[in-house]
């Protein structure tokens, strides 16, 4: 379908490509589903978790946590990266610093993961996500954005940042890793959005 | 703290259809800066008072633009929705609606979205709404939907504009709140105030938050639950607007106790 008398701003024509549907935008947008929580990193504590046993809500261990301290202590990563976010704004050339998921799962001794794991954040938010997507330098756990601790209503003190897929993904106020050994729905996966996400193929909702 | 949380099960699971073409039935300049575009849709489906479509223009030489719009009309309609679309200055689909866009136009859409921002009216407590400027789109939805189906829930809506003649949707309000003693409204003119002007005449800060759990706790014992502490009268809140907007609010909501998985919002711009 084409609107015959719609030729578009196309406002800064992209250095690179951009995944389709797509706009630039040089600000850097507020999304969340509720109010930004307060977090105090005295309190502050990063947890993974296994799977549960059969499913059961119950019965899973903590295989690693680390407090703010902890967290600071280890091996830090700088991402330089674009980001894409499903309501259709891409920001490029954004940087961050933080631990990725790599160093975490060095640091506890996981060598076997699930295939699956669930981020859970302070406020209830959750998204799931591949193993697969989370390692081999793909996963941050960030800390610090453009040189300042990460302003709270990004979702510091610190989020998740795997760029590769849909930002949704990248858990603001994130408080944990819980494995699974399936797939399953967080909270926008629930509502019909993507369970993957990746903007390249623009699996914005179900069944894209 | 863990993933079992509040707040990560979904009330509705919703799948957007397909895209699909739908045809602007009329538009209606309902303030300066905001029009109205009913879109009749071949199969629109179901829909819940809260959610929004995406709309995707495309120009001739294949380039494409998206952007999502709340729907601000009542689920009961038939095969028809209702956008409420703001002029942004140099905004790329926003002008295009008010400067091109007349009746008869094809647009190209997919939806319903969203599960969160939505009301439904087997949801009984009272409900806090607080809209700035078009922001008002889902809220309307809402309120429209509670009227259609005589819901007897409470709700007050604070709606904050920056004139007189950017009040939205001002005689379908007004009227709902003269016919409806479950309904509250507070309009706040936050630039402009004319001579005569009865309502609230600054932004949405604390003290008028306050005094909107004072109205909903004093007026309790009436038609709904008057057990419950005076602080803690609205069960849950939906705020819609800017982003510093809908973050100012929704702090103060956080601040006076109320659940955080009820403090609900949509944030439609910077
Ligand atoms: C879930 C959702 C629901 C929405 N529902 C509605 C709705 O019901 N009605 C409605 O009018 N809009 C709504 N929006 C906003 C809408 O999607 C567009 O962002 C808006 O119309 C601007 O698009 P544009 O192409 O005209 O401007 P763009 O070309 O995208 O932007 C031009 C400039 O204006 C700025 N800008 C963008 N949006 C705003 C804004 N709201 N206020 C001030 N400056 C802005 C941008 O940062 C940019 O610098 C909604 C957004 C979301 C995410």
């Amino acid at each position: 379908m084409i609107n015959n008398r719609f030729f578009g701003r196309r406002r800064p024509e992209p250095p690179r490509p951009i995944p389709p549907g797509q706009y630039l935008e040089d600000g850097f947008p507020v999304l969340s589903a509720g109010p930004t929580p307060r977090v105090d990193t005295a309190t502050w504590e990063f947890t993974i978790q296994s799977s549960s046993a059969n499913g059961s809500e119950g019965g899973s261990e903590t295989l690693g946590s680390w407090d703010w301290d902890a967290l600071n202590a280890l091996p830090q990563t700088d991402f330089h990266t674009d980001i894409h976010c499903v309501t259709k704004w891409s920001k490029l050339d954004t940087d961050w610093r933080g631990v990725t998921i790599d160093t975490l799962f060095e640091d506890a001794g996981i060598t076997d993961p699930d295939d699956f794991v669930m981020a859970f954040c302070d406020g209830g938010y959750t998204t799931n996500l591949p193993v697969e997507d989370i390692v081999d330098g793909k996963g941050l756990l960030a800390h610090t954005y453009d040189g300042e601790p990460l302003a709270p209503e990004h979702g510091g003190p610190v989020r998740l940042l795997v760029p590769h897929l849909y930002f949704w993904k990248s858990a603001k106020w994130v408080r944990g890793l819980k494995f699974m050994d399936q797939d399953a729905p967080g909270f926008w996966e629930g509502y019909g959005y993507n369970m993957y996400g990746d903007p390249w193929r623009e699996q914005r909702y179900t069944g894209d | 703290m863990g993933p079992e949380g509040a707040g990560t099960g979904p009330e509705a699971t919703a799948t957007p259809g397909a895209w699909q073409v739908a045809t602007v039935e009329s538009v209606h300049t309902e303030s300066p800066r905001v029009k109205l575009f009913r879109l009749k849709l071949p199969g629109r489906g179901n829909f819940q008072a809260g959610q929004y479509y995406d709309i995707r223009l495309s120009a001739p030489d294949g380039y494409q633009a998206q952007r999502s719009y709340s729907i601000s009309s009542s689920p009961e309609e038939p095969d028809v929705i209702e956008l409420t679309i703001e002029l942004i200055t140099d905004g790329e689909v926003s002008s295009y609606f008010h400067e091109v866009v007349e009746k008869g136009e094809k647009i190209e859409l997919r939806g319903p979205i969203g599960g969160h921002f939505t009301w439904t009216p087997n949801y009984t407590e009272p409900v806090l709404l607080v809209a700035g400027g078009s922001g008002i789109a889902p809220l309307m939805s809402i309120l429209r939907h509670r009227r259609t189906v005589g819901a007897a829930s409470r709700m007050l809506l604070m709606f904050s504009v920056r004139t007189e003649s950017d009040i939205l949707f001002r005689r379908d309000l007004e009227q709902m709140a003269s016919e409806d003693t479950n309904f509250e409204l507070v309009i706040t003119l936050t630039r402009a105030v004319p001579e005569g002007w009865a309502g609230e005449t600054r932004r949405i800060d604390p003290q008028m938050i306050d005094a909107a759990f004072d109205m909903v706790s004093r007026e309790a014992g009436g038609a709904f639950d008057g057990a419950k502490e005076p602080d803690r009268t609205f069960g849950r809140a939906y705020i819609c607007g800017g982003t510093g907007f809908v973050e100012s609010i929704a702090s103060y909501l956080l601040e006076t106790g109320m659940d955080y998985n009820e403090i609900r919002t949509e944030r439609f711009g910077p």
